[in-house]
């Protein structure tokens, strides 16, 4: 009793005073620049001070002015492809490992889990060098192993043609991230219970059955939340293509992406000038946000309350 | 059950021949690399995915003995150490402060601290650039440290307020009886038992801001305020044709975050899959 009036006793001021210092930090190097820079995608300026409003002048330009629109676009599409490849090749096969791994009586599940996983946890500046070595069309070994096994015809230069650099990148993305589905959906799959599986069995229902009908209904949330996390990665993402291709998104714009465009408008300037424009650049960001927004919530519309309830917490 | 276990699954040689494809895909790219650091031109052209036939050392030489790069890794080693250490004591305090104080005011804080983890920072990227500028950070390798903290304490808070909302309050009033004060509970209970949840919390963090490029990049111009990724940027333009101490630059740069990674697989596959569900 004395105890539970004593707690009462020490104020507000003391708990707000152990969540102040987190507060601060939080507040003036993240939460108040995020809104501020969505604020400042209504003015212009020179160089880095931004103090003459404009509306939404910035705005019109990124979606009309010839030239900047044209990128713009580029870079949108760019992206939507992106998210597709990865969408198809990371998620998917991040799926296909998870059902492998999850098997009863699967050995070495530990050793290919952790394997599978290495990628993620490497910089993505670093993977992307050591692929872009590999695919050098002169002396990289990809084009040494086709040539090898009689695909000499396959030995292209997969950087440095329009029509194959962006799937090449968004691959070699894929290769990079697929752990983190794989983990997010062995995560769901073991949280079935068995007997699922076994009333399954016992109505007949053979492997494929069982995924179509039991698994992937109770890993729709999962599904949810991998897919939410693959576009907002997605339509962040940077350091591929600046370590594979440069901040230009070459061969001729084929890889560049909202994060590459919005490095050139807003930070480092566009080519041939290098002085950044960074009203225009928040306004970049800001679309960025708005489309990710929808994103979020157009898939949680889709698969229920997805992001909450999912289960990749766990490992939290 | 028993049933289940003798059914016999045609697909399994399939299935490790594709796990094992896999793995193939996933070790060759970086055993190329680090054998290839150990090879002279000559024998990286002939023979690239085989054993050095001699050991060629001068690549890691140059790196230890003539280059920046031990500079980078320090300036990464101090950013990582000091973001991850004000992000676990400022997380973990909040998180108590939150837990504790109950009003709908701390309910908004901790909300507040939870939006964050829908927030991609990068969006604040032109604002931030400005704030480094009227601090006088831009172009030190300090510059990353505040933004790394606020990027790291949603999650921070997120965890650790379950962990500490979790603690019985026996434990805590049994202490208050015997007169400890609320900063002598901190320190002496709820930080000893919030230390599973705490190394989550370092690890979530631990391999995102030691990978990071984008805000070295766009802070930090000055040589030696590099960090060691942003370091490795440098490699193509400078070294062009020098591939043992490219790839000797770029073992060493992944090697580190490998080893650690083998030796706490377990808890690095959780936390970086939980970390990233932070999106």
């Amino acid at each position: 009793m004395n105890s539970s009036i004593k707690v009462r006793k020490e104020s507000w001021a003391l708990w707000l005073l152990f969540a102040l210092p987190a507060l601060i930090v939080y507040t003036a190097f993240m939460a108040f620049p995020v809104v501020n820079s969505m604020r400042l995608s209504f003015f212009t300026g020179s160089g880095y001070s931004l103090d003459n409003f404009v509306g939404f002048n910035n705005y019109v330009r990124l979606f009309t002015d010839p030239e900047v629109s044209a990128r713009f676009f580029t870079a949108f599409k760019n992206n939507w492809i992106f998210f597709g490849i990865h969408m198809l090749v990371q998620n998917s096969l991040g799926l296909l490992f998870a059902l492998i791994l999850s098997g009863r009586g699967f050995r070495g599940k530990g050793i290919f889990r952790t394997i599978i996983f290495i990628p993620v946890t490497l910089s993505v500046l670093v993977t992307g060098y050591i692929w872009k070595l590999i695919l050098n069309p002169q002396w990289g070994a990809l084009n040494i192993v086709l040539t090898k096994i009689g695909l000499g015809s396959l030995a292209i230069p997969w950087l440095g043609d329009t029509r194959t650099a962006l799937v090449a990148v968004a691959l070699v993305s894929s290769w990079q991230w697929v752990g983190l589905p794989t983990m997010m959906f062995l995560a769901g799959l073991e949280r079935i219970p068995e007997e699922l599986f076994e009333a399954a069995q016992i109505d007949g229902a053979g492997g494929w059955l069982t995924f179509a009908r039991v698994k992937l209904p109770l890993l729709l949330p999962v599904v949810g939340i991998v897919s939410v996390l693959t576009f907002v990665g997605n339509f962040n993402a940077f350091d591929v293509v600046f370590a594979m291709e440069g901040a230009n998104g070459p061969p001729s714009y084929a890889t560049d992406l909202m994060g590459t465009f919005f490095y050139r408008t807003g930070i480092a300037g566009q080519h041939p000038i290098g002085i950044p424009d960074m009203g225009l650049g928040a306004a970049v960001a800001t679309v960025t946000f708005i489309v990710l927004f929808a994103g979020i919530l157009l898939a949680n519309r889709l698969t229920g309350r997805g992001a909450e309830d999912g289960g990749a917490r766990e490992g939290a | 059950m028993v049933s289940y276990g003798r059914v016999r699954d045609p697909a399994k040689p399939l299935k490790y021949l594709l796990l094992g494809l896999w793995s193939l895909l996933v070790l060759f790219p970086l055993w190329t690399m680090v054998i290839n650091s150990f090879k002279f031109k000559n024998d990286i052209y002939l023979d690239p995915f085989g054993l050095p036939k001699s050991l060629n050392l001068a690549g890691y030489l140059t790196v230890f003995r003539n280059s920046p790069f031990p500079r980078y890794f320090l300036n990464s080693l101090l950013v990582t150490v000091v973001s991850l250490a004000f992000i676990l004591f400022f997380g973990s305090l909040a998180a108590y402060g939150c837990v504790r104080w109950k009003s709908r005011y701390s309910r908004w804080i901790y909300l507040f601290f939870v939006a964050g983890l829908t927030v991609p920072i990068k969006i604040g990227s032109v604002n931030l650039l400005q704030i480094m500028i009227k601090l006088h950070l831009l172009d030190t390798t300090w510059s990353v440290i505040p933004v790394y903290v606020a990027m790291g304490l949603p999650i921070a808070v997120f965890t650790l307020y379950e962990f500490i909302k979790g603690i019985p309050v026996e434990l805590t009033e049994a202490a208050l009886m015997d007169g400890a004060g609320p900063y002598k509970i901190y320190w002496s209970i709820i930080v000893r038992l919030v230390r599973p949840a705490l190394a989550t919390v370092a690890i979530f963090n631990l391999v995102p801001i030691w990978n990071d490029l984008w805000f070295p990049l766009i802070f930090i111009r000055k040589d030696d305020q590099r960090t060691l990724i942003l370091g490795v940027t440098r490699l193509f333009g400078e070294y062009q044709t020098d591939w043992s101490k490219i790839l000797a630059v770029l073992s060493l740069s992944c090697v580190p975050v490998i080893l650690l990674y083998l030796t706490m697989a377990k808890q690095f596959i959780a936390g970086l899959t939980a970390g990233a569900v932070k999106g």
